[in-house]
C-alpha cells in the first residue's frame, strides 16, 4: 500500500523537482553564507539584495548574537563572512586563526540613543535633564558584559557621573533588541537603545529621543571579517569589497549607523 | 569560584514558587480530578500550555501584561507602590505560570488514582468533605506531592526565557543561575560556564533519579 503511494509520488513529483532544480541552478549552486549580528540584520538583508542585483550571487544571511555566532564559527560553522556587533570577537577570530589576515574592518559605527516610548513623558524637560535629575523609575540598558551598546551605555552613565547613583534603577536586557522591548512595552520609561532600532526605512517609531554625544563613550565600532574557508573565495571577497563602497555606506547610514 | 549570588536567587525563587504552587495547585488539581464539568478540557489545556509554549512567548506576554501601563501592572503599583516587572515578586508571579503544570499534573493523577472509594468511606464515617480531603486524600497522595514539589522546584531552578524577559537581570534581585550561565557563554568564559552547567546538569539528573525511585517504590507497593 505505502509503496504504491511512494511510486505515485515519485512519478508525479520527479519532473517537478527537475524543473525546480533548473530554476535554482541559474543562481549558482552554493550561496554565500554571511553570519550577521542581530542588530545589523535588517541592513544586511538590504545590502545582500543590492549585492545580488549587481553580482548575481545569492547570499544567505544567518542572524544571531555575536557571541553565539563566534562560538558557532569556532566549532566549524559553514559561514564565509562574519559581520559582528563589536570588534572584540572578529579580532579574536583573527588571532585564533579562524579569520583571514588583513580582512577585518569597521563596516558600521553605532549611535546610542536615550529613548522614551511615551512622547508625553515629562514634556517640559529635555530627556538629557530627566536622565541627570533621575526623575524616572527605570532606565533600561543592554548588558555591558554582552552588548557593545550596553558597554557604551555604561560609559555614558559614568561620564555623566550617574553610574553609581543609578545602580538600583538600571535594568538590563541581554542584548539591544531585548532592551528595546523593555522600553517599548512601557516597563522602563527610559532606555539607552540604538538609533538603528528606531530609524529604519519604512518604519516609524514613536516617543522622544536624545542622541547621546559620541564624546560620552568610546565609539561603537562593528567589524566585519572574512572567515577561513572563504579566504580564496572570490564571491566572498567581492561582498566584503562591496561593503566598503560608498553606495553600501549610504544604505548603512539609512539604517541608522555611522561610517568610519 | 563563580559568584554564588545568582544561585541563591534561583534557590529562593524555586522555594517560594513551590510553596505558593502547593497552595494554589492543590485545589485546582483536586477540582480537575473530581469534576465532570464540560469546561474541564479547557482548564486542563490552559494548565498544560506552559509545557508546549516557548518560554519567550510567555515572557513576552508577561512583560506586556505586567507593565506599569497595563491593568495588572498598574493595579500592582497602586497597591504596593512597586513595579511588578524587574522585581523578585514579579519573577515569582512569572514562575507560578511557568511551573504550573509541573505541580498540577502529578497531583491530579495522584488524586485520580485514589478513586472515590476511600472518600466515600470517610463520608460514611461522617467526615466532612474538607476533613476527608485533609485526613484521607492528602496522606494517600503523599508521593504525588513529593513528585510535584521536586519537579516544580527543579523546573523553576532551570528557568531562563521567562526571567530573561521580565527580570531585567539585576544582580542579587533578578539575576538567576540560568541567565548567569548564558552570560558566561556569551562572554566566552567557557570555564565558568562549564562549572555552572555541570552543576545544573548533575542537580537535574539527581532530581529525576529521585522522582523515578519514588515512583518505582510506589509501583512495587501497589503492584
Amino acid at each position: 500500500m505505502s509503496s504504491v503511494i511512494v511510486k505515485f509520488l515519485l512519478k508525479r513529483l520527479a519532473p517537478a523537482s527537475v524543473l525546480l532544480c533548473l530554476g535554482c541552478g541559474g543562481l549558482g549552486a552554493d550561496p554565500l553564507h554571511v553570519a550577521v549580528a542581530t542588530n545589523f540584520k535588517p541592513a544586511a538583508e538590504r545590502i545582500a539584495a543590492l549585492y545580488r542585483e549587481q553580482f548575481g550571487n545569492d547570499v544567505q544571511i544567518v542572524g544571531g548574537s555575536s557571541g553565539a555566532l563566534y562560538a558557532q564559527i569556532v566549532q566549524g560553522a559553514p559561514y564565509d563572512l562574519f559581520l559582528s556587533a563589536d570588534q572584540a570577537r572578529p579580532k579574536q577570530l583573527e588571532h585564533e586563526g579562524f579569520a583571514c589576515p588583513n580582512s577585518r574592518f569597521a563596516y558600521a559605527v553605532g549611535q546610542l540613543l536615550l529613548w522614551s516610548h511615551n512622547a508625553e513623558f515629562d514634556p517640559d524637560a529635555t530627556l538629557e535633564s530627566v536622565l541627570i535629575a533621575g526623575s524616572f523609575r527605570f532606565l533600561a540598558i543592554a548588558n555591558p558584559e554582552l552588548a557593545p551598546y550596553g558597554l557604551a551605555a555604561e560609559q555614558t552613565l559614568q561620564s555623566l557621573d550617574l553610574w553609581e547613583r543609578l545602580q538600583d534603577r538600571v535594568v538590563m536586557g541581554q542584548n539591544i533588541g531585548q532592551t528595546y522591548a523593555l522600553v517599548a512595552s512601557g516597563n522602563a520609561e527610559l532606555g539607552l537603545v540604538a538609533l538603528s532600532q528606531l530609524q529604519q526605512p519604512g518604519r516609524r517609531a514613536s516617543g522622544r529621543a536624545w542622541a547621546v554625544p559620541q564624546s560620552l563613550h568610546k565609539p561603537i565600532l562593528q567589524d566585519a571579517v572574512l572567515l577561513k574557508r572563504a579566504c580564496e573565495k572570490p564571491e566572498a571577497k567581492a561582498f566584503l569589497a562591496f561593503l566598503r563602497r560608498p553606495d553600501a555606506g549610504a544604505e548603512i547610514r539609512a539604517f541608522g549607523y555611522g561610517r568610519n | 569560584m563563580p559568584d554564588l549570588g545568582p544561585l541563591w536567587v534561583s534557590l529562593q525563587l524555586a522555594f517560594v514558587t513551590t510553596l505558593v504552587l502547593l497552595l494554589l495547585g492543590t485545589p485546582l488539581a483536586w477540582w480537575l480530578a473530581c469534576t465532570r464539568s464540560r469546561v474541564k478540557p479547557l482548564v486542563e489545556a490552559v494548565t498544560a500550555l506552559p509545557l508546549v509554549l516557548p518560554p519567550t512567548v510567555m515572557g513576552f506576554y508577561l512583560l506586556v501584561f505586567m507593565a506599569p501601563n497595563s491593568w495588572l501592572g498598574g493595579l500592582w503599583i497602586e497597591v504596593t507602590g512597586d513595579t511588578l516587572t524587574f522585581s523578585f515578586t514579579g519573577l515569582v508571579v512569572a514562575s507560578l505560570f511557568y511551573s504550573l503544570p509541573f505541580m498540577v499534573q502529578p497531583l491530579q493523577s495522584a488524586f485520580e488514582s485514589l478513586g472515590r472509594a476511600p472518600l466515600e468511606a470517610a463520608a460514611s464515617l461522617r467526615a466532612g468533605p474538607f476533613d476527608a480531603f485533609w485526613t484521607v486524600a492528602v496522606p494517600q497522595s503523599i508521593r504525588g506531592y513529593l513528585t510535584a514539589s521536586v519537579l516544580t522546584f527543579a523546573h523553576t531552578i532551570g528557568e531562563f526565557g521567562v526571567v530573561l524577559m521580565v527580570g531585567g537581570n539585576i544582580p542579587g534581585k533578578t539575576r538567576v543561575i540560568a541567565i548567569d550561565i548564558y552570560e558566561q557563554v556569551e562572554t566566552l568564559n567557557y570555564g565558568k560556564a562549564h562549572l555552572l552547567s555541570a552543576g545544573l546538569l548533575l542537580f537535574s539528573f539527581a532530581v529525576l533519579v529521585f522522582v523515578y525511585m519514588v515512583n518505582r517504590r510506589a509501583g512495587f507497593r501497589t503492584g
